[in-house]
Order: C-alpha cells, then structure tokens, then sequence
C-alpha cells in the first residue's frame, strides 16, 4: 500500500543551522511510526515542516496522494494531518469541552454570518458536530467526568489526554503526536499507550509519533525513523533499528559502542 | 456649600450624566480591549478609526444626502475596508515582532489616518446631522439629555452584542482561540489571519459608532481621535484584556468625572478621576478585571 504521508528531501535552515538536511521518509498507512532522536536531532522541526508552520528552503511533502508542500498549516489540518505538541497547548480560559469542540471547528461549513445567528445550517453542524464528539472523543478518551472544567484545573496526564482529545475531534487521517508521555508516571503512560493503540486499531488512523521513552516506542510503533543532527540515520522495524549500529552511536556514543564491541 | 445640606437629587443627576457619558467611554474601550485580545496590541490608531468612520458618516450623510441608516451601513462596510487594509499593510507584516514595535506601528498609523483626514476632508469643523434625539428623558425627578442617554443604550446593546459573539459564537471561540495561543489555533484548522483581521474590523466599526456619536454631540475635526486617549485609563483600570472590565471601569470613570465636577467644579474634572484610577491600580496592577501575568508597557 502507498504510504500516506511521504518527505521527500526536505531541508530547513535557520540561519546558518541546518535543523534538517536532506530528510526523507515515508509513513506506512494505518501504521504507527515513532520518529525517535537525541535532543536537538531535528524531530520538532521535522513536525512543524509537515504540518505547515515552518516553510522549508527545499523538498517536497506529500499527504494522501496530493502534492501539500505550498498549502497553509490550516489547511493541512482541515486536510486531516491534526497534531499535538510538546507542551500543553490548551487553550487557557476555556473548558475542556470547548478546546475539543475547536478541534472539530473546520469541520463546520457554515459561514460567519449564519454562525452568528446560529440558526439553520449553522445549527445542524452544530449540533451534529456535538453528538460524534460525545460518541467518538469523549466517551472513547473516557473525559466525560471533566468535561464543564477549566482546563487549568486538570492534573497535567489528563491535560494531555484532552489535547488528544482536541486532535481526535478533527477526524485526523493521520494523527501526529508530539512527545505524547513526556512527563507522564508510569500510570499515565500506560494509559496513553493503550489509548493510542484504540485509536490506531479500531479506527484505521495512522499515528505519527515523536516520543524518547524507548519502552512505549519499541512497544507500540510499527515502524521506527531515527534522527540525528537533522538527518535520517535508519529506518525500520523497531527491531531493526535496536540493532542498527548507528543509532547505538547516537545515543551512547562511539566510545561505548567500541566498549559494547569489546565486551562482544 | 458648606452649610448648605447635601444636595441628593443634584448628585443623583450628576451621577446618572456620568454613568451614562460612561457608557460611550466603555465602548471606545471595547474597541482598544477587542484589538488587546485578539492580537496582544495596544492600538494607538483608535481614536483615528472613531474619526475616520465619523468623517466617512459624515460624507455618506451631508454631501450625498443618504438616509442616516444607509449612510450608517455603509460607514460600517467603509470602517470595515480600513481597518482589514490596516491590518494587511502595517500589522501583518510586524507580526512575531516586539510589541512595543507594533505599537509604535500603531502611533504612527494614528498621525497617517489625521494627515490623511485633514488632507480629505480639511481641518474646518464639520456638523454631523442631529440623529440621537435630543428631547430630555424624565427619569423619576432627574432630567437626562436624551443624546446622553441614547448614547447609552447603542453602547451597551453593542456591547452586550460582542459579548455574546465571543462566548457562544463558533466563529467568536475560534477567535478567542487564535488570541490566546495562534500556532495551537493554527494547528487546528483555525485561519488565524482571518481572525486577526475580523478582530480588526470589529474594533474598527465599534470606533466608527463611538465617532459619530462623539461627533454628534460636539463637532467634527480631524483632532475628534484624541478622546480615544483620555480612555486608555479606562482600560488600564478594567484590565487590558477583559470586556466586562471595560465596561464596568467605563462606567467608574464616567461617573468620577461627573460627581468630580458636581464637587469640586470643571477644572477638577480631568485631575480627580485619574487620582483615583492611580490608586486602585497601586493595589491592583493588573487592573479590575485583567489577566494577572498581563504585559504592561
């Protein structure tokens, strides 16, 4: 099957520091692949070029079959790449139930004037857009109990679990998730974990993840992409990639991968 | 006065002027906070957006003799064409830059928009047709100019109008949205740069209704913008960012003004209710209302 999402030779500059040089990969259709790295390899940027916030000096970026490499990051996501980031980004002020209907705001048609009045068309989406959020995001993320809170208010598990909430409710083709257990206790992370798995599983969205605990990666993606000084140093199965000699070097060093050698 | 018995019924008069000459000040307050919000800019170029609409009101009315409901919808349509042309050509292109930056932007807008007035339209004072009518109202035993009072009530209606977008309006949530985090806005589909000029234009038709009915009640120039300044302290007192707290502090300020002249006569009237204003933020720096963590410049 062609894959779904596809970088093609894609180099971003920032001044003289090339955060990517020459990076290509493909993400598999249905699967779940981890882009992995030491810190600074170029994973953040590489997210911000395939969602539409960094405009790259060159390559191309391909979704679903369709060249999106000039389209606006707000059109990508109405395209249906939805992402979350690194560090909370709810909004602040508002309830949860509100950050998540904003994940499902492009999916409403009606324009500005007959929004405002709420009548008619605008009032069916509305209403339509309420009930497959309470079916297939609130329910499913198991959310209902908090749904009338000040996102502030939550413990920080479940403030990621309603930014993953805000990205379901976009009906992501593919769903990027940036570092989705950062921070998390060993609880939480299993939670998350299963969490993504349901989604990948019982909805066919492929996952696109950048994540450094090691033991949720090997356990969850189907294929792994390793970076390093904003190139792509191997890509595979993560079995593969555990035995790439490269990616050893990358996170322990030269020196321990002689020592492991020696030891060998 | 001094052995004179306190006079409740003058000060009731006095008091209800100034809550409603608070009302135009909450609204020409909306207009900063609208901006404040949805792009984290003091807009310095107000006063300009309440001169330009009332000139532009003006013009539909008097020279081309427009029915002063038409002439009204399109100062709406013409305010709305400025403020997104301004919002194309000077702000856009300072975006992600410093704040202070982007305001200095907006003063130097300020004195482009008066040039532009004057060069337009000369600096001659100009009277704009009597639409507010003028007949006192009777409220109990205190008489209220009826232009004060109808100012009121087109202020606060457009208030409340704004307020409800904001809150129950998708298209108002998604603007909220892209003020308070634009790159999150972004990532959800939201066109951030149509929010930004929609909130433009908002602020500019709210300083267009503002303008003509400053305009109304005293005359037309190109200087009509400067009352525009004498309510930042309006919105420093109700917190930059918070619309209730414009109105609320519109109406402290009004009501200051008009009690100050009732006791300590005119010349006070521009001293006293900054005093205050002083005080209330020595406690509250953020303001009435405002986001604690609010940039003050």
């Amino acid at each position: 099957m062609s894959p779904i999402l596809e970088v093609d030779d894609l180099t971003l500059a920032f001044g003289g520091i090339r955060a990517l040089n020459g990076v290509s990969l493909a993400v598999p259709r249905g699967g779940i692949t981890a882009v992995i790295g030491p810190n600074g390899a170029g994973k953040t940027s590489l997210f911000n070029a395939v969602s539409g916030f960094y405009r790259p000096q060159s390559g191309r970026v391909r979704f679903d079959g369709a060249d999106i490499s000039d389209v606006a990051a707000h059109r990508r996501a109405e395209l249906g790449l939805a992402r979350t980031f690194q560090n909370v980004a709810l909004f602040r002020g508002m309830t949860v139930l509100d950050n998540i209907k904003l994940g499902g705001h492009h999916r409403l048609g009606a324009g500005a004037v007959s929004a405002m009045w709420y009548v008619g068309r605008a009032r069916r989406e509305e209403i339509a857009l309420r009930e497959s959020i309470e079916r297939e995001v609130i329910d499913f993320l198991e959310i209902d109990h908090i749904r009338n809170m000040s996102t502030a208010a939550l413990a920080y598990g479940l403030q990621k679990r309603v930014e993953l909430a805000r990205a379901l409710a976009m009906q992501p083709k593919v769903l990027m998730l940036d570092e989705p257990v950062a921070g998390m206790n060993r609880e939480e992370t299993e939670d998350m974990a299963r969490f993504i798995l349901d989604i990948n599983e019982e909805r066919g969205t492929t996952v696109l993840l950048i994540e450094h605990d090691m033991g949720l990666v090997m356990d969850i993606s189907s294929h792994v992409v390793v970076l390093n000084f904003g190139e792509v140093i191997a890509a595979g199965t993560p079995a593969e990639v555990r035995r790439n000699p490269a990616v050893v070097e990358a996170y322990l060093g030269a020196q321990a991968t002689q020592a492991a050698k020696a030891a060998a | 006065m001094t052995d004179m018995p306190f006079d409740w019924l003058t000060f009731a008069e006095f008091s209800l002027v100034g809550l409603a000459s608070g009302g135009l000040l909450a609204l020409i307050a909306l207009g900063f906070v609208l901006v404040y919000k949805g792009t984290r800019v003091i807009n310095f170029a107000m006063g300009e957006f309440m001169m330009i609409g009332a000139y532009l009101f003006w013009t539909f009315a008097v020279p081309m003799k427009l029915h002063w409901g038409i002439a009204l919808a399109l100062t709406v349509v013409g305010i709305s064409v400025v403020a997104a042309v301004v919002e194309r050509l000077v702000l856009r292109p300072l975006s992600g830059q410093p704040t202070i930056s982007i305001v200095m932007a907006t003063i130097g807008l300020a004195g482009l928009l008066h040039g532009l007035a004057e060069g337009i339209w000369g600096g001659k004072d100009l009277a704009l047709p009597q639409i507010l009518p003028r007949k006192p109202v009777l409220l109990g035993e205190v008489m209220l100019q009826g232009q004060v009072l109808w100012s009121f009530v087109i202020a606060i209606a457009l208030i409340a109008a704004f307020t409800a977008y904001f809150r129950f309006s998708r298209n108002g949530i998604a603007m909220r949205a892209a003020a308070s985090d634009p790159v999150t806005a972004y990532a959800m589909g939201i066109d951030v740069r149509r929010t930004a000029r929609l909130t433009w234009m908002f602020a500019g038709v709210t300083g267009a209704v503002a303008g003509i009915i400053v305009a109304s009640m005293t005359s037309l120039t190109p200087s009509l913008g400067n009352v525009a300044l004498g309510v930042l302290a309006v919105i420093i007192l109700g917190g930059l960012d918070s619309i209730a707290g414009a109105i609320i502090a519109g109406l402290i300020v009004g009501w200051l003004e008009s009690v100050t002249v009732m006791l300590f006569g005119g010349l006070a009237r521009d001293v006293v209710p900054y005093v205050v204003v002083l005080v209330i933020l020595m406690v509250r720096p953020y303001g009435l209302f405002g986001t604690r963590d609010i940039e003050r410049l």
